[in-house]
């Protein structure tokens, strides 16, 4: 890999990274809070290669290919550098989706590492806009008690769940999507059937007891009772 | 330092030739398409064949399985590019503006010394692994003694403020995991250290060699930062992918019938921290998920996870050789599994 190869490869990485940042796209794969981390270190990257690449033509016009260069251009950059086209390619040409239903099928809904200790009063409004967290957290650490007869409303993607019922979901995530992991929730009532998994919706109704257990991690799955439901666009953001 | 010059031979060295000074290069043949045809157009040929054929491209990894890999390679990557850059930059930084003298008076002048102080001085740099690995090799090419640079490089990614903060929102009920992570990563760190002290040869580390002399230091700076991106990049590329790959392959459900049992509850988290390669900031998450495995064996994945991981060991093969990342990484991971084990039992 010669360093005008390195140089080339350093402008596509950066131009992505930039790209994927200065644009909605990031936020499929890591936090929101990540964006000027991520503008500066695609803006050092580009610097980097249009410094190497500058540095490369001077020396080729001037014709001064000295010994060292020589060296420098048979063994210096590694052939795993070549690997660094992977990241721009999943970035520019296929920029995966957020995670969904698939992710969700493989680990158990993650509510007990997201615990809130302490459940003020529902914001107001009627319906009350929370988050599928939030509702599934007090639903189950908090019996429902905060929530009490309020009417709710929340939206999350469809997964299927046991026997072909379909579950309310959410990823939450920590870091990036490696890490992304579900809330589930049931719904009962008037409850969407056939839905296609990945389908978001957006779901008004109120505090069910009743509450399953997830196959995968044996935990519990909190119910919503289900009043209306209505499908939406994604959210920009579609972690927690 | 003469000793530790010696070591920094060419990164592409044949193996079964000795360190020491390096023979003139081989006269390599020319490439393969002659002068006019390099790499470079090989590469835009194939970019522009993938822009050409995006649609078939993009049908073929439709699964939901073959995506959900994408999406998690994807965002490993993402995640990691700026700690990657930030540890790049302050590595360039070390090595092209601040004196090896610097480095002499900073640190106690015995190495048995300076491995305490050095796994300390990482509460200092908040970020994760993938960062420290680049510093760590400028460290040494700076002269300071291996030892201690590889203790600050085990040292940094666990003990920091920002990854300690995380882990204690992560387990509110558990403030002791705070502590017991501090503690039994920073023995690790030293006990690592002072093992490499005793045990350890210089010429098991090969850091890939630099043409930073004879020229301005700001070009110097920069080519500095393009080459620890290459090396270090392409190998947390293949860390990402193998992470990936675990990410989808194995489903959690596997895992869960490990967590009575707590000899294997121990083992199974510490070999999941290595595979999954999750960074720093965010493995005390995943650790609180599993809630049912004991606080002891997460104590283990917490300790493990920052200090060897698929991606750490593909980036220390990039930065320090092969022969080093065969023997430091399973070292370190037996370590820290007894350590964190019996830090766990003292203070959980």
């Amino acid at each position: 890999m010669n360093r005008q190869a390195q140089g080339v490869v350093l402008l596509l990485l950066g131009g992505a990274v930039l790209k994927a940042s200065l644009t909605d796209v990031y936020l499929r794969y890591v936090k929101e809070g990540l964006q000027p981390f991520l503008i500066a270190a695609g803006a050092v990257l580009v610097v980097a290669a249009v410094v190497t690449l500058a540095h490369d033509l001077r020396q080729q016009l001037r014709g001064t290919k000295n010994e060292k260069d020589s060296h420098d251009h048979s063994g210096h950059g590694p052939t795993v550098g070549w690997l660094l086209v992977l990241p721009v390619i999943g970035l520019l040409l296929v920029a995966p989706p957020a995670l969904g239903s698939f992710a969700a099928g493989q680990s158990g809904t993650a509510l007990s590492s997201q615990a809130i200790s302490d459940y003020p009063p529902l914001p107001p409004g009627d319906p009350a806009k929370i988050s599928v967290l939030e509702y599934a957290s007090r639903a189950i650490y908090d019996n429902g008690t905060s929530i009490g007869d309020r009417t709710v409303q929340m939206s999350g993607f469809v997964s299927p769940g046991v026997a072909g019922e379909l579950l309310l979901t959410r990823m939450i995530l920590s870091c990036c999507a490696a890490d992304g992991r579900p809330i589930k929730l049931g719904m009962t009532g008037g409850a969407p059937v056939d839905l296609p998994a990945d389908t978001w919706i957006e779901v008004t109704g109120k505090y069910s007891s009743k509450a399953g257990t997830d196959p995968v991690n044996g935990e519990q799955i909190p119910y919503i009772d289900v009043q209306t439901w209505v499908r939406i666009e994604p959210p920009r953001n579609q972690y927690q | 330092m003469s000793d530790v010059t010696a070591q920094t031979t060419d990164g592409h060295h044949h193996p079964a030739a000795p360190g020491g000074p390096t023979d003139p290069p081989p006269e390599k043949p020319r490439r393969l398409f002659g002068d006019r045809i390099g790499s470079v157009e090989v590469l835009t040929a194939v970019l522009v064949l993938l822009v050409v054929f995006r649609g078939p491209v993009s049908s073929a990894i439709s699964s939901p399985r073959l995506q959900t890999w994408t999406t998690v390679f994807v965002s490993v990557m993402v995640q990691a590019v700026p700690f990657l850059v930030f540890g790049v930059v302050l590595s360039a930084v070390i090595a092209v503006f601040v004196p090896p003298s610097f480095w002499a008076k900073a640190l106690p002048k015995h190495p048995a010394l300076a491995v305490p102080v050095a796994s300390v001085a990482g509460v200092v740099l908040p970020g994760c692994e993938c960062g420290s690995v680049p510093i760590a090799g400028s460290l040494i090419r700076r002269g300071v003694t291996p030892a201690a640079a590889l203790a600050f490089l085990l040292a940094a990614p666990a003990i920091n403020p920002i990854v300690l903060t995380a882990t204690a929102v992560a387990f509110p009920n558990n403030p002791e995991m705070v502590v017991g992570r501090g503690v039994a990563s920073l023995i690790v760190a030293m006990l690592m250290g002072w093992l490499w002290l005793r045990l350890g040869k210089a010429e098991w580390i090969r850091l890939p060699h630099r043409h930073d002399e004879g020229v301005g230091k700001l070009i110097a700076f920069w080519a500095a930062v393009r080459h620890d991106v290459i090396h270090a990049g392409g190998f947390l590329v293949v860390g990402a992918m193998a992470a990936a790959t675990i990410n989808v392959v194995v489903p959690e459900r596997w895992l869960l019938t490990l967590a009575d049992n707590p000899v294997l509850s121990v083992l199974a988290l510490a070999v999941l921290a290595v595979v999954l390669s999750i960074c720093s900031e965010a493995d005390a998450f995943v650790a609180a998920s599993l809630s049912q495995f004991s606080l002891t064996s997460r104590l283990v994945f917490l300790v493990v996870g920052p200090m060897v991981d698929l991606k750490l060991i593909s980036m220390q093969t990039g930065v320090f050789g092969r022969r080093f990342a065969t023997r430091f990484s399973p070292a370190t991971f037996a370590v820290a599994v007894l350590v964190a084990v019996g830090v766990g039992v003292v203070v959980l």
